[in-house]
């Protein structure tokens, strides 16, 4: 199942026509500790580069941005009642949305892990 | 996330403070705040906060400007500027108090420390040079005003504070909340002060810039010791009730509706040779307008700076500080409500990305201030 991140430091799962997005080990080291995390409803119609989710550290609240066009899914209802999963981890239990692809295409302007990790250490 | 903002007005470079390779060293993440680059956090500000409410947190606040009025009769030249009883304050003796405008708004909050011979005030890193212009312009000629910039300042707060400090300078056992005395530490004379704004009992220490690298390392090296950024200073304050100027306090503000009537003394409110005295005791006989109040938010959801709340439809007032509170476990906030809100119990709610959060006016502070008022209490 390929891996694929974005400049906004989301990483995104792809399963068939299937996606789960969340943020990277990177961001959440950034962000410091979570508090809260608000995951996007089922159903909702996500555009690349748009607002998808909001997460919340002790000290501000950040956006989150769906990489790819598509619709909603499953929001990780995990992170309401545990959203420091997300501290603990990031690229895996703390998942934030699923979401379909509407255009797999756009999948080939995001970074793979290596690309990835080349741009994080330029930052 | 950590560059310059340009305004196109004045393109001031961000300064660094004298333990700037000191903070970069230990691990400190450096945002540019009041015109410095200063350590927001090193390891978390979860840890950092929760790790001074119990052991001990070493804040650099040199940011924070130190300045010295003498010359005669000082405390009451500066008592035509703030609504304190400075007269009365003895030596070592410190006490809160409010740069006022003509218009009783609130300039700064500062510190004043009677040091014998002189008055040390401590202000606001973002507003020193303003402070500065402004105790200029209206003390008397005769009244010397110096900026300390050879002194940094450090703070250490938390209830093992006290344990630490007095294996390098012993004295400071025996002061009590607000009480300062001058000391010595390897050859350097050093002002030390039993205070701080974090709610815990600490102290706050003046000493020569080129000691605060060996100071710092000494204190560091204790077991309760830990370096602790901005951003639990501010999380801390929040918990404590206290206000933070330019937020929760600014000049169009005054202290009866910053809910700091306890800082316009007894004798200033007979005599009232104070800015803004008609205002302001105008404020304190019949209630003032808006009060500054504490919230607890119900959920998880953090309400910040700037989230408006209301009273069913009606807006009725603006948060001004908020964010998670590691001590509490639940977000909470500060904010301005009209008076007839301004009751604890009062249900009202904020506005957070267009949806509301119900929350409650609280008193503060949310958790407990822990001074240590008397000798062996």
């Amino acid at each position: 199942m390929p891996r694929y991140y974005t400049e906004e430091h989301e990483w995104i799962d792809v399963d068939g026509d299937v996606a789960t997005v969340g943020i990277t080990d990177f961001a959440q080291g950034q962000l410091g500790d979570i508090v809260f995390v608000e995951v996007p409803d089922t159903g909702a119609e996500l555009t690349a580069g748009g607002d998808a989710a909001v997460v919340e550290s002790v000290k501000a609240a950040s956006d989150v941005y769906a990489p790819v066009d598509g619709t909603v899914t499953e929001g990780n209802g995990q992170l309401e009642e545990d959203p420091a999963l997300v501290n603990s981890d990031p690229e895996g239990e703390g998942w934030f949305f699923r979401m379909t692809l509407s255009d797999k295409s756009q999948l080939d302007g995001l970074m793979n892990a290596e690309a990835y990790k080349a741009f994080c250490d330029d930052l | 996330m950590t560059d310059t903002e340009f305004t196109g007005e004045e393109a001031v470079a961000t300064a660094t403070l004298p333990l700037d390779a000191w903070h970069r060293a230990k691990g400190g993440r450096m945002v540019e705040f009041a015109g410095y680059w200063m350590p927001i956090q090193y390891e978390g500000i979860m840890a950092e906060h929760l790790w001074v409410r119990e052991s001990a947190g070493l804040f650099d606040v040199s940011h924070m400007g130190q300045l010295l009025l003498s010359g005669e009769g000082v405390a009451e030249a500066l008592e035509a500027l703030v609504p304190g009883d400075i007269s009365a304050l003895k030596p070592g003796r410190m006490r809160y108090s409010l740069l006022l405008n003509d218009e009783g708004g609130i300039l700064d909050d500062l510190m004043i420390t009677n040091e014998g011979d002189q008055l040390g005030i401590v202000v606001n890193g973002a507003v020193k040079w303003e402070d500065i212009g402004h105790l200029r312009e209206n003390l008397p000629d005769h009244i010397t005003l110096n900026h300390n910039e050879d002194y940094g300042l450090l703070a250490l707060q938390g209830p093992k504070a006290v344990d630490a400090l007095a294996r390098l300078i012993p004295d400071v056992a025996d002061l009590v909340f607000m009480q300062a005395i001058p000391a010595t530490w390897n050859g350097h004379t050093v002002g030390v002060s039993r205070s701080g704004y974090t709610g815990e009992d600490g102290f706050e220490i003046s000493l020569p810039n080129e000691a605060l690298t060996a100071f710092a390392d000494a204190l560091c090296a204790m077991e309760e010791v830990k370096p602790i950024g901005l951003g639990a200073r501010d999380s801390l304050r929040l918990e404590a009730g206290l206000p933070l100027y330019g937020h929760d306090l600014n000049d169009e503000i005054d202290p009866v509706e910053g809910d700091l009537a306890f800082a316009i003394s007894k004798r200033r409110r007979e005599e009232q040779g104070f800015p803004g005295a008609a205002r302001i005791l105008g404020h304190l006989e019949d209630g003032p307008p808006r009060r500054r109040v504490g919230l607890l938010i119900d959920g998880k959801l953090p309400v910040r700076e700037g989230a408006s709340l209301f009273d069913g439809e009606d807006q009725i007032g603006v948060v001004t500080s908020g964010g998670f509170a590691p001590s509490v476990g639940a977000p909470i906030a500060m904010g301005y409500v009209p008076r007839d809100h301004a009751v604890p119990g009062t249900a009202i709610a904020a506005e957070v990305r267009g949806k509301r959060v119900h929350c409650t006016v609280a008193a503060m502070p949310f958790v407990p201030h822990r001074y240590v008022r008397k000798k062996g209490a």
